[in-house]
């Protein structure tokens, strides 16, 4: 775990959200074109930005990411015709939740990229990474874990 | 890590490390990798991991099979190349060896981790997270079925334009009813409109109307002209369509096409649509000579009958009426619009496109300078049925131009209109140079950007055409204006001169030829109403308006919704070859679809588990496929799996996370981020 006193310089840990047609395949293009980017996100696919249920991002916080970033459609592209506005508006509404909680708002970025932007999606990914590296480590205290309440398991079970 | 996180009972997951090459072996410490899964991932279910060259290959997916035999895997994991290259490839392998094929996931560290990343120890760490998470994320998957569908045979084909009427000749022909809507009174779309065809110079018309006839008198295709789509319900297989049938005003059972209404027809107007302005029509009409269905068609806004009020004093000539020779009589005054349902399995949407209005580029003059005309105006001027008998003329109707100035790229590739080449108008440009050096001998001038002609023997015309002696000059055209530029030129002034202002990158002079006629080569731009009609397919059109394929090159045919396909100039601008290409390629689509009679699709959808819902309805208008109905009687919300597209925007809506997403599930997200995290996770306080 990184903390602000390990002498190493700082290196952010990300968690990206992409949609199944559009970012995801920017950064499969990113990929095939050899585009270089920090390593620090790390992606997790879902059919459309639209799926970004709020309590995603913070759970990747709360499990030690210092950052999240959403990736979706452009505006008027969206696969699902018009659900990435949706993960716009839940961005928005976030990012207020975000600083009541004391969490920078930068931390969470949205960011489109169509399936054809592998470079623009690699940039995306650079200014994520140079934004949450000069915010610092997300010093949030140990996860706690309340008696009789736990997390995936139970939303699984 | 995830200490509170125990394996799903006796799940035994096999890791598999690709090495592809040295792709990502490159890159990636592969062995490092498995050993991770192997010894760290080892309380997570993981059994045995390996590492081999290339998991994709024959004997890799034989490594595969084998282990599932042998060492009883429930759950695969491959790490390698991205799902979309071969997510089907390692389901397949899971389903021959007796796994679900849903149990299995790929982690992608080639594109995501191998090709973008040059720090080997960066690299191997970010590669063992995606494996940590996607193990995570594969023991929360569950088996899944296909979801199966039954196709209904019959097909709609949206569009009478060549992509269309290929397309519903191509179905019709293997034995299945078509229906073929069209908005326009007749098929043929702006094929019919052309002269000749770029670059072998056939008669456009000539070319066409076999087809557009083939399509009227076919059995197996339902025409239904001068009608719009105003509905869809349903989804692939069984979509329910309302059509629109607008008035005629002619009887289409009755009226025989001999023409009388139309010779005795008082009133003459301009025709802004088939002959793009430059020609008449009476107020009933063919929309041209070799219309199909061979049907007059009436517009109520110029007939006498209703403009000097419906019935009124006046009451109209009603000269049509008077020598219609038919018995009943074929004209209709009271006709109304009619709706008629249709069930149709699948959609062929070849809505073609709309010409640039050259009167935004107030710099070039159309509709202000008289003899600057569009390439749609020149071309029915060509034409030997068009308004000047085939005659290139100024817009005095009598003399023919002596110096003509074609200008390219207009409204196209141009940041302040379209950004797009319209991919046709230089071949078109040039056949319209080569037509009226052919016809009238004038010096023709070609102002372009780039000469763009890579279709087969597209180059070889523009060769002919420069060696015809027309006059290429590379620039865009600042300016086409009357007046003359100095005191100069304004004493050698002609009367009707045209100046054409541009900037020749080549010899690297400002120029000014003075021109008697201008023609703009207007490009090709989405229909104006594009977003509405996606809409009511339930298809998405980009920023620019072309419809989005499902996949630009490896599915430009199919679109987001299952049953519905594109073809032609729907998509973006296409020449006519491309055009019959798609509403080939379509119907092909849709044969093998109607062939399998049932259709499985990804079993990726929404479900409301209706225990937990609370029946708030903030869902149903979140779905943009409708999908979500609310059910009285159970006060619960319902998600129809066939409608579904599983785009998950209700799961993540549901405030009392009642609805779940098969496939991208909250327990596989939330242990898909866990796992991603491991390395990084924090240590829960001691209790």
């Amino acid at each position: 775990m990184s903390t602000p006193s390990t002498p190493t310089p700082f290196e952010p840990v990300i968690i990206g959200f992409t949609c199944n047609w559009c970012s995801y395949r920017a950064a499969d293009l990113a990929g095939t074109a050899r585009i270089k980017y920090p390593p620090n996100v790390r992606l997790i696919r879902v059919m459309c930005s639209g799926r970004i249920d709020p309590t995603l991002v913070l759970k990747a916080l709360s499990e030690g990411a210092d950052g999240v970033l959403i990736a979706g459609c452009h505006p008027g592209e969206c696969h699902y015709l018009e659900q990435n506005y949706k993960a716009l508006r839940r961005h928005r509404l976030l990012q207020k939740t975000l600083a009541q909680f004391g969490i920078e708002p930068a931390r969470v970025r949205l960011a489109w990229a169509s399936a054809a932007e592998g470079a623009k999606f690699a940039g995306e990914i650079a200014a994520m990474v140079d934004q949450v590296k000069a915010l610092g480590p997300l010093n949030w205290p140990a996860r706690p874990v309340p008696e009789g309440r736990a997390h995936a398991d139970e939303v699984a079970a | 890590m995830a200490s509170d996180k125990q394996p799903e009972g006796q799940e035994r997951i096999g890791v598999y490390v690709c090495h592809c090459g040295s792709n990502i072996a490159g890159v990636v410490d592969v062995e490092s990798v498995a050993r991770f899964a192997a010894d760290d991932l080892k309380d997570r279910g993981v059994v045995l991991a390996r590492d081999y060259t290339f998991m994709c290959s024959v004997a890799g997916q034989e490594l595969i099979e084998q282990d599932i035999h042998e060492q009883r895997l429930t759950r695969v994991v491959v790490a390698a190349c991205s799902p979309h290259l071969h997510e089907k490839t390692f389901r397949g392998v899971c389903e021959r060896s007796g796994v679900n094929p849903y149990l299995s996931e790929m982690a992608s560290i080639r594109e995501h981790v191998a090709w973008v990343h040059a720090d080997k120890a960066a690299a191997t760490a970010k590669a063992k997270a995606i494996v940590s998470g996607t193990v995570e994320r594969v023991l929360q998957n569950d088996p899944l079925e296909a979801i199966k569908v039954p196709i209904d045979a019959q097909t709609l084909v949206v569009g009478g334009g060549i992509a269309g009427i290929q397309a519903a000749l191509e179905v019709a022909e293997a034995g299945y009813d078509v229906v073929l809507v069209e908005r326009e009174a007749s098929l043929g779309g702006h094929m019919a409109q052309f002269d000749k065809t770029f670059p072998t110079l056939d008669c456009a018309a000539c070319i066409l109307t076999p087809k557009m006839a083939a399509a009227g008198a076919h059995p197996k295709i339902h025409l239904y002209t001068w009608s719009e789509v105003e509905k869809v319900e349903g989804f692939v297989g069984s979509y329910t369509v309302t059509v629109r049938k607008k008035p005629r005003y002619v009887d289409e059972d009755i009226c025989t096409g001999c023409g009388i209404c139309v010779e005795k027809c008082p009133v003459l107007v301009v025709d802004d649509k088939f002959e793009a302005g430059i020609g008449y029509r009476k107020a009933i009409y063919w929309p041209f000579a070799q219309a199909v269905p061979n049907l007059p068609v009436l517009d109520p806004d110029t007939c006498t009958y209703y403009v000097g009020g419906k019935g009124g004093a006046g009451g109209g000539c009603k000269a049509c009426e008077k020598f219609c020779p038919t018995v009943p009589n074929s004209i209709k005054f009271d006709q109304t619009e009619e709706r008629v349902t249709l069930r149709v399995g699948n959609i062929i949407l070849a809505t073609g496109w709309d010409l640039f209005d050259a009167r935004r580029i107030p710099q070039y003059g159309y509709g202000r300078l008289a003899n600057v005309f569009t390439n749609l105006e020149l071309e029915r001027m060509c034409n030997a049925a068009g308004p000047t008998g085939g005659r290139v003329v100024l817009r005095d109707g009598q003399n023919a131009p002596k110096r003509v100035g074609i200008v390219h790229c207009v409204g196209s590739r141009d940041r302040h209109y379209n950004r797009h080449c319209s991919a046709i108008c230089c071949m078109q440009s040039l056949k319209l140079a080569h037509l009226v050096k052919e016809r009238t001998g004038a010096e023709v001038y070609n102002f372009y950007i780039d000469i763009r002609t890579p279709g087969k023997e597209y180059d070889e015309f523009y060769q002919r055409v420069l060696d015809d002696g027309v006059h290429f000059v590379r620039g865009k055209v600042a300016e086409i204006t009357d007046v003359p530029f100095d005191p100069a030129e304004a004493g050698r002034e002609v009367e009707g001169t045209l100046y054409v202002q541009v900037e020749d990158t080549l010899a690297g002079l400002q120029r000014r030829i003075p021109v008697d006629m201008v023609v703009l080569s207007a490009g090709l731009e989405p229909r104006r109403d594009s977003a509405a009609v996606g809409k009511t397919f339930g298809i998405a059109c980009s920023t620019s308006g072309w419809f989005i394929e499902k996949h630009a090159k490896m599915d430009p045919i199919a679109t987001m919704t299952e049953g519905v396909f594109i073809a032609g100039c729907a998509a973006g601008p296409k020449d006519i070859p491309a055009s019959v290409s798609q509403g080939s390629a379509a119907a092909a689509r849709v044969l093998n679809y109607i062939r399998q009679g049932e259709l499985a699709l990804e079993p990726v959808r929404a479900s409301v588990l209706e225990a937990q819902c609370s029946g708030c309805r903030i869902c149903n208008g979140l779905c943009p496929f409708n999908a979500i109905s609310f059910v009285a009687e159970r006060q619960v919300s319902e998600i129809n799996a066939a409608l579904c597209q599983g785009c998950g925007t209700c799961v993540a809506a549901c405030p009392a996370g009642a609805i779940q997403g098969t496939g991208f599930s909250d327990a596989q997200l939330f242990a898909q981020i866990e796992g991603l995290l491991r390395d990084v996770q924090r240590e829960p306080e001691a209790a």
